[in-house]
């Protein structure tokens, strides 16, 4: 396990936890007591940390290397039903972006997001989970072909942003975007979009525009990266702290605004401590949702989602 | 002692008291040519000698694409407010007020109907001295209503971007602007209304990413940077030299992503004639 700076305090425990528990396997000396008080401190410290976590602490959180990525979502909710989909059909297969149909219960679903690494080889592997604009492609292709057959779409949300390289822009990273929040605000089939990680401007709103737009505790959402924010506004990358509070980026502050209709709770920790409970939670999510959506005509549902985002600013006037 | 000898040394007069040429009466474009300012106006801001294409703004865009300047505004009394209270080395609404108070302008667009060679056109144009033409929840709903408009009024609409992106400051709402304008769009595709985008120096950010790029007919002004990210990023990104004319409109066009570049004196010209073609009505004279 990894553990970030501000969880530092919980770290310090648990080893010393470990070390009782070893003295107590090793010897005769009865350490229950001690195991206990540590215990019950851990779990007090716990609380403490993550119950009052800076926006900042958080968009950490949603890095952490330990925390599951799209596919180990849909491994797990999925199981063996699930089966990837490749290909934009006309330049390549985006790694960094995945797809593919599974099942939840008898229901099929389309199952769309970025994807990233979890080591050096496979982070690059999947370009940081930074899509190029034939992954928006992708997604979209098969968006339309599961809007033919009348399946629900999944979108699971993790990305530092689209990929901003060369070749991206010759082949229209922005017109590709656009293509999609376009398409996905008259998609025929119900969208539910849930934010699993990083939640990076166009390149997460590309394949983000949906009936029910969820995120998980730990993760920010914006219009740009604490980091990038704090290198324009204040000339320098010091300032990501301030900027990622100034954001308003936390699933609170986008609940507060209406941008996102449910926070997922996450387990004691972040969800990577706990694995198998958020993918439960996940899972009963999307089908809760899918319930809500199911019987409406496709003309009401998308009526009802250009609604939902009509509704989406504040202005005097 | 001769009445012309120069009695001190060197010229004495200070900087604010030699005499110059009133500000504004000429412009310097980009390669160093020099243009009287009225000749200018009257080559629709576009430098004769280099075919520059000056920025300009709303003001001037309506009086080039609207007969004898003739247009009603419309929503023109939305203003931002600071939902999100943001504040970098500055508060939001002290930039906003400072912002209204340099260009005379309410947000970063501004929507018209009017008459186009006889004949109705909704246009919004962005405005790139307001915050850089960014994109917050009052240029989202603007552009969401003058839509509206076209749509009740069955009329072609027309967006001009001139923008930076998403406003910053509004973070995740001007994010979803992207969403409520693209929504917009789909709608006026869906009753077969013509949407034209023209692209014009800078066409960057969340503008590249939803409306910009949606037009049924996409244009651009020569020589305009358009892209998704701003050269400065994809350099610092890949670290790879940028080839010459990178994410300029004739590097687009090339790329498959405009229908075609029109200079300025030719738009109204162009816009009028793909709206006649596409309706299948008269080409109008």
């Amino acid at each position: 396990m990894e553990y970030l700076e501000f969880e530092l305090p919980i770290k310090e425990l648990e080893e010393q936890l470990d070390k009782c528990q070893v003295i107590g396997e090793e010897s005769d000396v009865d350490v229950t007591q001690t195991c206990k008080q540590i215990e019950k401190k851990l779990l007090a410290t716990k609380k403490e940390i993550y119950k009052n976590l800076t926006p900042w602490q958080r968009v950490q959180l949603s890095r952490h290397p330990n925390r599951p990525y799209t596919l180990d979502y849909i491994n797990a909710i999925c199981g063996d039903s699930f089966l990837e989909l490749h290909g934009d059909r006309s330049f390549k297969d985006d790694k960094a972006m995945i797809g593919g149909l599974g099942k939840i219960g008898d229901q099929t679903y389309l199952f769309i997001g970025q994807q990233k690494g979890y080591n050096t080889k496979t982070r690059q592997y999947r370009n940081f989970g930074m899509a190029n604009p034939e992954g928006y492609r992708k997604a979209l292709r098969l968006m339309k072909s599961a809007e033919k057959f009348g399946i629900p779409v999944v979108t699971l949300l993790d990305t530092p942003g689209a990929y901003p390289g060369l070749e991206a822009e010759e082949r229209g990273q922005g017109e590709a975007i656009a293509r999609n929040i376009l398409e996905m605000t008259r998609l025929k089939v119900p969208i539910i979009t849930i934010v699993i990680g990083e939640g990076a401007s166009g390149g997460a709103l590309g394949i983000g525009v949906g009936d029910k737009i969820m995120m998980l505790e730990n993760t920010w959402y914006s219009v740009i990266s604490p980091e990038s924010c704090s290198s324009i506004l204040w000339r320098s990358w010091e300032f990501k702290e301030q900027a990622a509070e100034a954001l308003k980026l936390t699933a609170k502050d986008m609940k507060k605004v209406k941008i996102v209709d449910d926070i997922i709770k996450e387990p004691l920790g972040g969800a990577h401590t706990d694995r198998e409970t958020t993918f439960k939670t996940v899972s009963k999510a999307i089908e809760d949702a899918y319930e809500e959506f199911k019987n409406l005509s496709p003309k009401d549902l998308v009526n009802k989602r250009i609604e939902k985002y009509s509704e989406m600013g504040v202005f005097k006037g | 002692m001769a009445w012309f000898k120069r009695k001190e040394k060197g010229i004495q007069t200070s900087t604010e008291q030699k005499k110059d040429t009133p500000k504004g009466l000429w412009y310097k474009s980009p390669t160093g040519k020099i243009v009287d300012s009225k000749e200018l106006e009257k080559n629709f801001y576009v430098s004769p000698e280099d075919g520059y294409h000056v920025r300009i703004g709303s003001k001037e865009y309506f009086e080039i694409l609207f007969d004898d300047n003739k247009f009603k505004e419309l929503d023109a009394n939305l203003t931002s407010k600071d939902p999100l209270k943001f504040e970098d080395t500055k508060k939001y609404p002290d930039r906003l007020k400072a912002a209204e108070k340099k260009t005379n302008l309410k947000d970063a667009v501004r929507c018209a109907v009017g008459k186009s060679k006889g004949k109705d056109l909704v246009i919004a144009c962005m405005d790139f001295a307001f915050i850089g033409g960014s994109m917050g929840s009052v240029v989202g709903e603007k552009i969401a209503r003058a839509a509206d408009y076209a749509l009740k009024k069955k009329l072609p609409f027309m967006i001009i971007s001139k923008s930076g992106g998403a406003r910053m400051m509004e973070a995740a709402l001007s994010l979803m602007q992207l969403a409520k304008t693209s929504a917009k769009l789909g709608q006026l595709a869906d009753a077969g209304l013509p949407y034209i985008s023209l692209c014009t120096d800078p066409t960057t950010g969340g503008t590249t990413a939803s409306f910009a790029m949606l037009g049924d007919i996409n244009i651009a002004e020569p020589g305009a940077l358009i892209g998704f990210a701003g050269p400065r990023v994809v350099r610092d990104t890949t670290g790879q030299e940028l080839p010459e004319g990178f994410q300029t409109s004739e590097f687009l066009l090339e790329h498959g992503f405009l229908d075609f570049i029109t200079h300025r004196k030719d738009l109204k010209n162009k816009v009028n004639k793909y709206i006649d073609l596409i309706t299948n009505q008269p080409l109008r004279a």
